[in-house]
């Protein structure tokens, strides 16, 4: 599975034992201490699924993408993308095989440019097109999205959230990346336009056969979208699967908690009682043994002493969970 | 009760909170913003109410005039907003600020925006207590002491010498919901307490919330536009959209049988786990909310709506399905079948 | 099917409006920034039309006429509407041309010091790190410095052409520049429309002068007004102190310097370019402040 191999992987992301790591203080006063923001994730997304990747605030999956687009170096581990490492290459080359859409479609896009200009704005980078042949790319891709020609005129601010998030959706497709990293791109949005983008999202990737990293806290529309899924916990990945295998019986108690945590708007159930304390981690002092092992209700002094590995990636892609429960 | 409104003699079966007709304009670049169109409801003692609506809907602006903390620009007007017996629009802003905290409290949906930086969490929380009632500092610290153990909080002596910083979003959101509790009010106003927290901790937040009010007796509203929540935590609800209440109904009713289109396109825009089978299209509402800038005609939702017709360019009345269902639709008398009605799937439209 | 073409609203949203719209749009109701706009553009006017508004040559010295009081005076003239100096320079030709060193060096300095300082902050908020720790020093170490004094040592070594003059103040009052533009560019530089600049791959210098820049540009420019301002008043005491314009260019400073002697005789000599003076840079200030209130950002929507 190396990018020696001749035969083209089945994989259009790769990840090998990345880690990040950050060094927090050094200055005058405080003593240096590093903070693994991502440590030793292995992950493989095979070409044209929707991978999704959980987790709360500051479990690492933010800082995941943006190794992954090139925007910040691992500091261990490598990166493939369609069995390519891109520790060597060129933003520009990357660039035309990753994409992002972000969250939040008011800051995405440039106040101070035309809906045209950004749009085009990979066409000029990547290509040698000449502005006519832009403009009728950025027309056709405007339409693809759902969005008037007239838009190409408009500046963002003169849009709604949802027709905003189409334009970044058209930005990052117009290249035809084969991997697109969508970054909670539907928790800015009201409920809504929220369906309006998922529904989006999912014709397109038939359209251009995409592969999607789709990271996320809503796990209504995870189940919703995703092939497989990843649950981070604290930098690292704490159980992997198959949707079905992971919303049919979790496995890591994190995954249970949190899969117990989504609210269906159904008035007949309960708020649910999660019995995970009220202990809230700190990714700058992680926990010793398993990071989950304060607000574990399961939690044995093995868990505080000794952290459970994840099994790694096979090539059947059956889930994983690092528990010592599991 | 040391502040200095007469209440007359407190009816524990008339509601707690009334409001008839109520309106907010304000004045922007454009013209007028209608962020709030005329809306009636009540809050029972006791009582859980959700708002629910997408942002820009008015549920902010009205829990803030409830509160009294619009800006002076704002133009508000009701023709009752009554809590407990006092008019609210007819008090002084003196005694309105004696029943903010006191009575009224907020918990907002930022608390590290809502607690000051500069000042220790038990300095804070005596303060609220301190300001509307003769009690002594070590009265407010013991009582600071018990509600910290209320909301879940360990070592609550030593979180008194705290500052905000120092603790995690889901621990100063228990202590603003400590704060609010530190006057035993009658009301609580509680904008998207749990939006800006993570699930798990949502769902902690979401019980400690609904155990209190029903150990203490507080009505809240709770405002958001989390329909999962709303199922979850409330008695009743109101629909906004728009500026007005759509539809209001028990939480029961409103689920199971929505009226309003918007509702139903609501409820069925969300996936939901072994009803929407995944990677299906889900049933979005297309095209966006209207401006309420300057005067809006008909019903607000036609543009939208599936089922508009000629009719609904006039303004729907408020219409009572049940007694404690009303639907501002004009379809709402029809009987409607109770499967919902399909929207159909439409590109956004670009109407302004 | 949804009538989704008929309005609702009988007003349009304001999010219709481009972002120039709505800044011209907010210009006509704010009083100063218009009373700054008008002196602003008349003194510019001036200062372009001095050879032809001029009555005289502003050097040309007549011993006859010296020290000849201005129109409303009783010894006044018409011939010389705001008299003669010491030497029998018609002074309301010498004031107009002065408009022209004032804005002159104004302008030309508020350039290069925008240019310096502009440079200094974008790169230091955008590198951040050890750029960001070699910029703070140089800023500290020019902050330190009291401008009048290094400016009049240096003026004294290099002596007071007109260039020499803009240059000085040009590479001294960069500061400002360098603060805003850095502190603005930090926040920019997570901004997402940034990153998904650099995920496409868009050079730095794209990324600093296409993304950034525009963006931070409504600060600078405010930046840029009042240092036009401070560097006329800059100007004009170099000149009073002797070590700026050097005679016999017509600078205000050197106007009010060479009247001093007669200030208590003829108060006139140094209050007409002083009033000038006073006028300008008043002008220019509630022109910043005024551009400074419009280009606030409003909220997203309403």
């Amino acid at each position: 599975m190396k990018a020696t191999s001749v035969e083209p992987t089945p994989y259009a992301l790769e990840l090998c034992g990345l880690s990040k790591r950050f060094t927090l203080g050094g200055k005058m006063f405080s003593k240096k201490r590093a903070l693994y923001a991502v440590s030793d994730v292995s992950l493989r997304v095979p070409r044209g699924q929707v991978m999704g990747l959980v987790g709360e605030s500051g479990c690492g999956k933010s800082t995941l993408a943006k190794m992954l687009l090139g925007l910040t170096p691992p500091s261990e581990g490598d990166v493939l993308i369609q069995g390519k490492s891109i520790t060597h290459s060129d933003q520009k080359t990357l660039a035309r095989h990753v994409q992002p859409i972000f969250q939040d479609p008011y800051s995405s896009l440039n106040p101070r440019r035309r809906i045209g200009d950004i749009i085009a704005l990979p066409l000029r980078l990547h290509t040698t097109l000449s502005s006519q042949e832009r403009s009728q790319r950025v027309t056709a891709m405007l339409d693809l999205v759902g969005l008037p020609k007239r838009a190409t005129q408009q500046y963002p601010g003169q849009l709604s959230g949802g027709q905003r998030q189409r334009v970044a959706i058209a930005r990052a497709l117009i290249m035809r990346p084969d991997l697109v990293i969508c970054d909670e791109p539907t928790s800015a949005l009201d409920v809504s336009v929220q369906a309006q983008i998922l529904n989006l999202l999912l014709d397109l990737k038939e359209e251009f056969g995409l592969t999607y990293l789709f990271i996320s806290h809503d796990l209504a529309v995870v189940e919703h979208l995703v092939d497989r899924l990843a649950v981070m916990y604290l930098g690292r990945i704490v159980e992997e699967g198959s949707r079905e295998q992971i919303f049919a019986a979790p496995k890591h108690p994190y995954t249970q908690a949190l899969l117990a945590s989504a609210l269906t708007p159904d008035p007949s159930l309960d708020i649910p009682d999660l019995g995970l304390g009220s202990v809230q981690p700190d990714p700058s002092r992680p926990p010793a043994g398993c990071a989950f092992h304060p607000r574990c209700p399961q939690s044995s002094p093995e868990c505080r002493e000794r952290r459970p590995s994840l099994p790694p990636v096979d090539l059947h892609g059956t889930g994983r969970v690092a528990c010592h429960f599991a | 009760m040391s502040n200095n409104i007469s209440t007359g003699i407190t009816n524990t079966s008339a509601p707690l909170l009334k409001v008839t007709n109520l309106q907010v304009k304000l004045p922007v670049a454009a013209g007028t913003l209608n962020a709030v169109r005329g809306i009636d409801f009540e809050v029972q003692r006791g009582e859980m109410l959700c708002i629910v609506g997408e942002s820009g809907c008015g549920k902010s602006m009205t829990s803030m005039a409830l509160m009294g903390l619009l800006p002076q620009r704002a133009n508000i007007t009701a023709s009752q907003l009554n809590f407990d017996g006092a008019e609210l629009l007819s008090l002084t802003e003196r005694q309105r600020s004696g029943l903010r905290g006191s009575r009224m409290a907020m918990i907002f949906q930022e608390p590290m925006t809502a607690l000051n930086p500069a000042y220790t969490l038990g300095n804070q929380l005596c303060e609220v207590l301190r300001r509307h009632r003769k009690v002594s500092r070590q009265q407010a610290k013991e009582r600071a002491i018990y509600l910290l153990g209320k909301v879940g909080i360990s070592a609550a002596e030593e979180r008194l010498d705290q500052y905000p910083h120092q603790l995690s979003g889901g621990l100063r959101q228990r202590i603003m919901i400590a704060m609010a509790l530190m006057c035993e009010p009658d009301l609580i106003i509680a904008d998207e307490p749990t939006t800006a927290l993570d699930v798990t901790i949502q769902a902690q937040i979401l019980r400690l919330l609904r155990d209190l009010q029903r150990e203490f007796g507080t009505a809240i509203i709770f405002i958001t536009h989390d329909l999962g929540v709303v199922a979850r935590i409330a008695d009743r609800v109101a629909v906004m959209y728009a500026g007005e209440i759509v539809e209001t109904a028990d939480t029961t009713t409103l689920f199971n049988a929505p009226q309003h289109p918007y509702t139903q396109g609501l409820i069925n825009c969300i996936p939901t786990p072994g009803k929407t089978p995944p990677g299906s299209r889900l049933q979005a509402i297309p095209g966006v909310v209207p401006s309420l800038i300057g005067e809006v005609k008909g019903c607000a939702f036609r543009n939208r709506c599936s089922r508009a017709e000629e009719r609904c360019t006039t303004a729907p009345a408020l219409i009572q399905a049940t007694q404690a269902h009303a639907v501002r639709c004009h379809f709402a008398t029809s009987p409607v079948p109770s499967t919902a009605i399909p929207c159909e799937v439409l590109h956004e439209s670009h109407q302004r | 099917m949804p009538d989704s073409t008929t309005p609702l609203a009988t007003r349009t949203s304001p999010r219709l409006r481009s972002p120039f719209a709505s800044l011209s749009a907010r210009l006509p109701r704010h009083r100063t920034l218009l009373l700054g706009i008008t002196i602003t553009g008349l003194l510019v006017l001036i200062a372009l039309l001095a050879p032809w508004l001029a009555p005289h040559d502003p050097y040309a010295q007549s011993t006859a006429n010296r020290m000849i009081p201005p129109v409303w005076h009783a010894a006044g003239s018409w011939e010389h509407m705001l008299g003669t100096d010491r030497l029998g320079r018609d002074y309301l030709s010498r004031l107009l041309y002065g408009a022209r060193i004032s804005l002159f060096i104004g302008l030309l300095a508020a350039f290069i010091s925008g240019l310096i300082g502009t440079t200094l902050g974008v790169l230091a908020g955008y590198f951040g790190g050890r750029v960001d720790a070699v910029v703070s020093y140089i800023l500290t170490t020019r902050l330190a410095l009291p401008v009048v004094l290094v400016a009049l040592a240096l003026a004294s070594l290099t002596g007071g052409s007109l260039i020499m003059v803009t240059l000085l103040l040009g590479l001294l009052l960069w500061d400002r520049f360098t603060v805003v533009a850095r502190s603005a560019t930090v926040q920019l530089r997570d901004a997402e429309y940034v990153q998904a600049a650099q995920a496409l791959g868009a050079s730095l210098p794209y990324i600093l002068l296409r993304e950034i820049l525009p963006n931070i540009a409504p600060a600078l420019i405010v930046v840029a007004t009042l240092e036009v301002a401070n560097a006329i008043l800059l100007e004009a005491t170099l000149s009073f102190l002797g070590m700026g314009i050097q005679p016999p260019l017509p600078s205000w400073g050197l106007m009010i310097a060479e009247g001093k002697a007669y200030m208590f005789f003829q108060p006139w000599v140094i209050a007409i370019p002083g009033a000038a003076l006073f006028m300008l840079v008043l002008a220019i200030n509630l022109l910043g402040d005024g551009l400074r209130d419009i280009s606030a950002p409003g909220g997203r929507d309403e």
